[in-house]
């Protein structure tokens, strides 16, 4: 008996407690939702609202007119192409050349690996802002590759952190059942494709998430080496349109806004689509790494 | 580490089969020589694309560098310091490291504190978990330039947030006023952010063993007691890590004062190095005092993450 009220006790705090922190996260999911859902509501009125009545759709003020005001003045389809290539480009590269490397790191013993290795965790320190500038002098003026997808592309071809991952999952895979494909004749290309490919199809999954957010989502340098709008990403033209255009257009905030839920929409999609993958995934490689 | 062991040393069938066939282990490239192939394009990307441009920023720091078209030889002479006085000694580019200290002074704090405690709450409640993961996480994986929309919406003078305020507002307004332009970069920072940094909270605090709680609990040590003396310390390499990333993030600023504020307006107020680096070095054509603030940002960079994992790390490290 003396056991029990201390007990009920601590219960009824620890759910007071969980209560606390229930509306705490409550506040803050809608701390970091309400932007998003303004997004969709401003990117629908005919003219802006900008009083507390216009954060609730009012049927009378709803168009579609900032969508075809703005894909007027940068085509969305030919951003959302240029974005879907950059992106696409960089994926491609690194599960091509991530996998091959990251079997070799995993299951392969040759001379150099141990260096190869200790390459791919160093590179993940190298901050990009000190790279800018050759790689701008690089890219644009020596190789010539301004407006082109592959000057684009190049600085972020294989993304290091998805090689780290795949190396991960072929680690987890036993060496005796290579040892025993080896001894049969296979070859490492088959090996690789035929057997340790398909037992690590989730990293594939992870990884291409962990890279479309890059390069989709980049501003910076698609932004200096882009000077012809047909090959802008969307990040990009969309810029443009904030800092150039935005002021000359009769509802500039609604334009913009509209702009901005195409960009935001593919990834968002991806996002709730492979929830899963994304968040245990995402976090278990930055941990480890 | 576990898998690694077995595999350097086989046993059983594995050991067997190899006895019998020693041919295998007399290249000098290794057991399996074609990994290195299969390394090679990852190689040659990294030495290309990050390690020879690396080098080729401190080159071009310590030379007078300038465009020509391509093919073009000419003469680029060795200056020394020359580079980095002219940067170290401009104005502009000493208020946009101001201005980066003003943003980390802010927005590293905001960061730590915010998500340790939305990490440590998500901890303890199961109802709509997964809810409250994917709300927290969407600010992170949307592009930047999206999100700045809506937040030049939200705050430009007469937007909703000034509306709520009424009176309150600040005037001159967030994005146009010299004191507030910086902070409220900080503030949409740590916003867009957060969510990351909830997730290497939330794998931290998976790994404090529960005993731990229980027997505070037991010495009569209250929930806050209990969080000072039990989570904050069990997540302190968490907590380095997440000071560093938020470092460099700030130290990467781009997008946000080039959108948000129009360019790191008010007059310079919210500049970034990176900021001028891209005004100094493509717009301006000058990219060897480009490639020098570079050099000095990242030393900075460096120098301020030690500092913190002196100050966060404790004495363990």
């Amino acid at each position: 008996m003396a056991r029990f009220k201390p007990h009920q006790e601590k219960t009824e705090k620890r759910r007071n407690l969980t209560v606390g922190s229930f509306l705490m996260l409550a506040v803050g999911a809608f701390v970091f939702l309400f932007p998003f859902y303004y997004m969709l509501i401003g990117s629908l009125q005919a003219s802006p609202d900008t009083s507390v009545a216009g954060a609730f759709p009012n049927p009378a003020n709803l168009s579609l007119e900032n969508y075809t005001e703005i894909n007027d003045r940068i085509s969305l389809l030919i951003g959302l192409m240029n974005s879907g290539i950059f992106t696409g480009g960089v994926i491609l590269c690194t599960v091509v050349f991530g996998l091959l490397v990251g079997y070799a790191l995993a299951q392969m013993q040759f001379r150099g690996r141990g260096v190869v290795f200790g390459m791919m965790l160093l590179v993940q320190m190298i901050p990009f802002q000190l790279l800018l500038i050759p790689l701008y002098v690089m890219i644009a003026r020596d190789y010539g590759l301004a407006d082109s997808y592959l000057g684009m592309i190049l600085p972020f071809a294989i993304n290091s952190t998805a090689v780290f991952v795949f190396r991960q999952y072929f680690l987890q895979l036993p060496a005796s059942l290579f040892e025993a494909a080896r001894i049969d004749g296979a070859s490492e290309l088959r090996i690789l494709w035929q057997i340790a490919i398909p037992l690590v199809r989730p990293a594939i999954v992870t990884a291409i998430l962990l890279t479309f957010i890059g390069p989709w989502n980049e501003f910076l340098w698609p932004f200096l080496i882009t000077k012809d709008a047909a090959l802008q990403p969307l990040a990009v033209s969309l810029a443009n349109y904030i800092s150039n255009i935005a002021a000359t257009a009769s509802n500039p905030f609604g334009a913009i806004l509209a702009g901005a839920c195409v960009l935001a929409a593919p990834a968002i999609a991806l996002f709730i689509f492979f929830q899963r993958q994304f968040i245990s995934n995402n976090l278990g490689s930055s941990v480890k790494g | 580490m576990s898998l690694r062991t077995v595999q350097d040393s086989p046993v059983g069938v594995t050991a067997n089969r190899q006895l019998t066939r020693p041919r295998k282990k007399t290249s000098p490239l290794g057991r399996q020589p074609l990994g290195l192939l299969f390394s090679a394009p990852y190689v040659v990307y990294v030495l290309g694309v990050l390690a020879f441009p690396l080098g080729y920023a401190v080159y071009i720091s310590f030379h007078d560098y300038f465009f020509t078209a391509p093919g073009v030889q000419v003469d680029r002479p060795f200056v020394g310091l020359d580079n980095y006085v002219t940067i170290l000694s401009d104005p502009a580019v000493q208020r946009s490291f101001l201005n980066i200290l003003i943003f980390l002074v802010i927005n590293v704090p905001l960061t730590v504190g915010l998500s340790l405690i939305l990490a440590n709450a998500l901890n303890r409640v199961t109802r709509l978990r997964t809810f409250f993961r994917v709300s927290y996480f969407v600010p992170y994986i949307t592009a930047s330039v999206a999100v700045v929309g809506v937040w030049l919406f939200l705050f430009q003078e007469n937007g909703l947030v000034n509306v709520l305020l009424g009176p309150l507002a600040p005037d001159p307004s967030w994005l146009v006023s010299s004191w507030l332009a910086m902070p409220t970069v900080a503030l949409y920072v740590t916003w867009k952010q957060l969510g990351f940094f909830i997730l290497l909270y939330l794998a931290a605090l998976q790994n404090i063993p529960e005993e731990l709680y229980e027997s505070a609990s037991v010495d009569g040590a209250n929930k806050w007691a209990q969080f000072w003396n039990i989570t904050v310390p069990g997540v302190r390499s968490a907590s380095v890590l997440v000071t560093l990333l938020a470092t460099i993030t700030g130290a990467n600023l781009f997008t946000e004062p080039y959108l948000l504020t129009g360019g790191g307006g008010p007059d310079g107020a919210s500049s970034s190095p990176v900021f001028l680096m891209y005004q100094k070095g493509i717009l301006q054509g000058n990219p060897d005092v480009a490639a020098a603030l570079g050099v000095v940002l990242v030393l900075g960079v460096l120098l301020v993450a030690l500092i913190q994992k002196r100050l966060v790390g404790g004495k363990e490290d």
